[in-house]
């Protein structure tokens, strides 16, 4: 009976790797035949690539909020993508009206910063919202009760705020010092995508000073590592897990103001996408590590970015924007199969897979 | 949820006080965003009580109500002066709340930001009575309400029983009058008995008093006399009650095939619905809950069933070779059943939530190649597929109406029924429940892990393609839009109200989730907000559903045993 187990379990193993294979062999070929028929110039590859450094940053800020919760609750808050769309949706309506009494064109940092202080503030409050709530009852229940509570907050949120804000798309205003470019002999980048990489990066840096020194940041650590040592120490694990789900409330509230400002729109809908993408970017860097979600992030951005042109493309595929998509998601299973440990994690012990 | 509140003698005073406080603003903070989402609004346009209580002013003072006896529950003290003042204060609160948003939106623009912040909504709120008059009406509702369920909860057991079941039923009858009303319009006999219950608008004022009356007095007989009955039944030799046990069968068949020309047109298509929904909450009741995979992209399953069926039957496409749809049905639920193993495959080691975002993605991969420019030739891209073949039966003329496709989809569910309930008294069901219960431990005992799991993917696919190609053949053409996250969502939400792997359960939660809302258009528009708040107060409160399955409750059950346990250990 083992023997027949294992050899079964081989088999299976045997088919993913050539169905891995394949798709590795595919990327390869495509992107090749992209860069040998020379369809793109350099100049475009350079915006792509910038564009996927900022979405990556952005992507990047909110998977942390997925790891750090990961980290200490073990289970994915898959409410999060509303936090992330909480935020920004709220902010729209300041951003919307400093920008029509220009005061957004006069002042831009006040503008932004106040921009940024509600959004931060608005997802923090649902981030804690939610724990309160829904997850701090269910600490201890069986894995699929959490995660079924976490999809259910998910669409009363989503449905919460279509309803308080309407259904439709709105467009955040456009700040005239961000509209320009930054000349660099040949290649430009907006100012725009400065602004998300640079204020990505520093977020990150703080988060990551904050976690390895503060005294905060080493309770989280601990708690992450065994919660009833923790507790034993004198850590007030409750509060420990609140302070968690603010950091990671403030980040995704940070990332939606950057994310709305790139792609000049919000809506109801505006988290599921990225919060999906933030969640394989988590996972690829592997899940709970900090600095991995961080890279994972970059990874994923800059993929994403250059997957459609660089190996659909080669491909002879049609509208290979269209499955911009499907390579995150492909990317994730990927991840999954071959190295569930991402590419940070050092372990993974059976019962957190 | 579960804890009972143990009254301290020493702090009670000032206990009472805090409980009834935080429960007057919990239903502040709900009531205020039922008026924001815009509930009151629609609902304003249904009348419970003709001319005198619309749905949602109904909707405003039953909150009164609810949190006046949530805060009596809840107070940590049995004597009834502080239990009546709590709900007062509870009620009023509330009240207070819902009237402080009508004076903000006096002063600041907040229809700018909340777009159901209109004037119209304070209007209605205030029963058009003018805002100051309106206010003070809210605010003496909420108090009186809040001490009135103060003063039910204190009433005695089977009074207060009685009170809160016929106030039940008469909203039920309220709220659902248009369905009674359809249904029963050919019964002329029942004709005087509708019309001295019902005006064209809602419950007559007459008939609520009398339906009040009724109500009270009936309940308080069955409380009287069910006991009793019961016992009867019992004492009843074996044959006689063997023969009324089928009898009882015999007339839920004669009532469920003569259901569609009872109910007519629109509500056989409600009927249609669930059983689609039915249908597939069958087949992912295997997955998650016989086998306890979470699968978030049923949806998948559902859209090969259908694709397959479209494809090969369309004459707009090259492949659609095979005329008939029943030849292609069994391609088509194999396909799925094929595809549910395939994409099986590469999650058979993942557990709980990366299967669960998995399959998710697996689901929006299916849905981004249907739609795609790429597979286009085949699938036909955005403008999905038409003209698919209907059922079609040789030497019988089939005129396909909603009506015709209940029967169909009757013998689906009641197949699909059928292999559930033995599939889960199999060996491989044990397994799958094995499986579920404990991976490690199920493999040790000599289960095998990879085919358990894999059959389950494929069962359950398996059920998904069945109704994909139904759904096909029903609607005649697809598109990829039909096939997106939402009905996985639905699926799901389904099976878990009714009870993960409890099959009368994945009935209830089909009827309640899918034919409810069709039945209440002004429902359809909070569906999602609806169904997303009932996943979390049911995990929360009751997370084994409606109609357990008697092995997944001693599971929970372990497990709150445990959490009090654990509680003891980690203090809060």
């Amino acid at each position: 009976m083992l023997q027949r187990l294992r050899e079964r379990l081989e088999l299976t193993d045997v088919l993913m790797f050539i169905v891995g294979g394949l798709i590795v062999a595919l990327v390869i070929v495509g992107s090749a035949s992209t860069l040998i028929a020379g369809k793109y110039n350099s100049r475009q590859w350079f915006d792509l690539i910038v564009f996927g450094i900022a979405l990556g940053g952005i992507y990047a800020l909110i998977a942390l909020g997925y790891t750090l919760v990961y980290g200490i609750l073990r289970m994915i808050n898959f409410a999060h993508s509303e936090v992330f769309m909480s935020g920004p949706f709220t902010a729209y309506f300041l951003a919307d009206e400093l920008g029509r009494s220009g005061f957004l064109d006069q002042n831009p940092v006040i503008g932004l910063l106040l921009i940024f202080l509600l959004s931060m503030t608005v997802s923090t409050v649902i981030a804690i919202l939610l724990e309160r709530i829904a997850y701090r009852p269910l600490r201890y229940a069986p894995r699929l009760v959490p995660l079924i509570t976490a999809i259910g907050a998910s669409f009363f949120l989503q449905y919460f705020f279509k309803g308080l804000y309407g259904p439709n798309i709105k467009v955040y205003p456009e700040i005239a010092v961000l509209k320009g470019y930054l000349h660099l002999g040949e290649f430009r980048i907006q100012y725009i995508q400065i602004l998300v990489i640079i204020a990505a990066a520093l977020m990150m840096l703080g988060l990551h000073l904050f976690i390895q020194n503060s005294r905060i940041g080493k309770a989280m650590r601990a708690v992450a590592e065994d919660k009833a040592t923790a507790a034993l120490m004198g850590i007030d694990v409750d509060r420990i897990i609140v302070i968690t789900f603010t950091l990671g409330g403030a980040l995704a509230g940070a990332a939606g103001v950057l994310y709305a400002l790139m792609f000049k729109q919000v809506n109801f809908l505006m988290g599921f996408i990225p919060g999906i993408k933030a969640f394989t970017a988590a996972v690829l860097g592997g899940i709970g590590n900090v600095p991995g979600a961080m890279l994972g992030g970059l990874f994923l951005g800059v993929v994403e970015s250059l997957g459609p042109s660089l190996f659909l493309d080669g491909l002879n595929i049609p509208a290979p924007y269209q499955l911009k998509d499907a390579i995150a998601f492909t990317l994730l299973v990927l991840v999954l199969i071959f190295r569930p440990s991402g590419i940070l994690g050092e372990r993974l012990a059976e019962k957190k897979a | 949820m579960t804890h009972s509140s143990v009254s301290h003698p020493t702090e009670t005073s000032s206990a009472w006080l805090k409980v009834a406080v935080q429960v007057g603003l919990l239903g502040g903070v709900i009531v205020v965003s039922i008026a924001l989402q815009g509930m009151i609004q629609a609902f304003s346009v249904r009348d419970i009580v003709s001319q005198l209580l619309t749905m949602s002013q109904m909707l405003v003072l039953l909150t009164f109500f609810a949190m006046g006896l949530v805060a009596a529950m809840r107070v940590p003290t049995r004597a009834p002066a502080p239990i009546l003042i709590a709900s007062l204060i509870a009620g009023f609160l509330t009240s207070a709340l819902l009237v402080a948003l009508i004076a903000l939106g006096q002063v600041l623009p907040l229809g700018n930001m909340f777009i159901n912040a209109t004037a119209q909504l304070y209007n209605l709120l205030t029963f058009n009575a003018g805002l100051v008059t309106g206010s003070i009406i809210l605010l003496v509702a909420g108090l009186g309400l809040g001490l009135l369920a103060g003063v039910v909860f204190l009433a005695p057991p089977l009074l207060r029983r009685a009170i809160l079941i016929t106030l039940i039923w008469v909203i039920a009858l309220g709220v659902l009058q248009d369905l009674i009303r359809v249904t029963f319009t050919d019964w002329v006999f029942l004709q005087p008995v509708l019309q001295f219950f019902y005006t064209s608008t809602g419950l007559s004022p007459i008939g609520t008093v009398v339906l009040i009356v009724l109500l009270m007095v009936s309940n308080l007989l069955w409380n009287r006399y069910r006991a009793p009955a019961r016992a009867r039944l019992e004492q009843l030799p074996p044959q006689t009650r063997k023969t009324l046990r089928w009898g009882a069968l015999g007339l839920g068949v004669v009532i469920m095939l003569a259901l569609p020309s009872l109910l007519g047109l629109y509500l056989s298509e409600v009927l249609d619905n669930v059983g689609l929904y039915l249908l597939m909450g069958l087949g992912l009741n295997i997955v998650v809950g016989f086998a306890g995979l979470l699968d978030l992209g049923y949806v998948a399953f559902f859209a090969i069933g259908a694709y397959t069926a479209g494809v090969l039957t369309s004459p707009e496409l090259s492949t659609g070779i095979i005329p008939n749809w029943w030849l292609a049905l069994p391609i088509a639920v194999l396909m799925a059943a094929a595809f549910g193993v395939i994409l099986g495959i590469p999650v058979l080691k993942m557990r709980g939530d990366y299967l669960a975002i998995v399959t998710l993605g697996f689901g929006e991969i299916i849905r981004l190649l249907a739609l795609s420019d790429f597979l286009k030739p085949w699938v036909g891209g955005a403008q999905g597929i038409q003209r698919i073949a209907k059922p079609d039966l040789p030497f019988v003329q089939i005129n396909w109406s909603p009506q015709v496709f209940y029967y169909f989809f009757l013998a689906g569910c009641l197949l699909v029924i059928f292999v559930s309930y033995r599939l889960k008294n199999s060996r491989l069901g044990r397994a799958w429940m094995a499986m579920r219960e404990d991976e490690d431990v199920a493999q040790a005992m000599g289960i095998n892990l990879v085919a358990t799991k894999l059959s389950a993917f494929g069962m359950g696919a398996l059920f998904g393609g069945l109704s994909g190609a139904i759904f096909a053949a029903k609607l005649e053409s697809i598109y990829p839009h039909s096939f997106n996250f939402l009905i996985s969502i639905n699926v799901l939400s389904l099976i878990i109200i009714g009870g993960m792997g409890s099959i009368p359960g994945v009935v209830v939660g089909a009827l309640a989730l899918v034919g409810l809302p069709e039945l209440l258009r002004e429902f359809a528009e909070f569906r999602y907000l609806i169904y997303g708040a009932v996943l979390v107060i049911m995990m929360l409160t009751r997370p084994e559903g409606l109609f357990p399955e008697a092995r997944r409750r001693m599971e929970l059950e372990e497990f709150r045993e445990e959490e009090k346990a654990e509680e003891e250990i980690v203090p809060a």
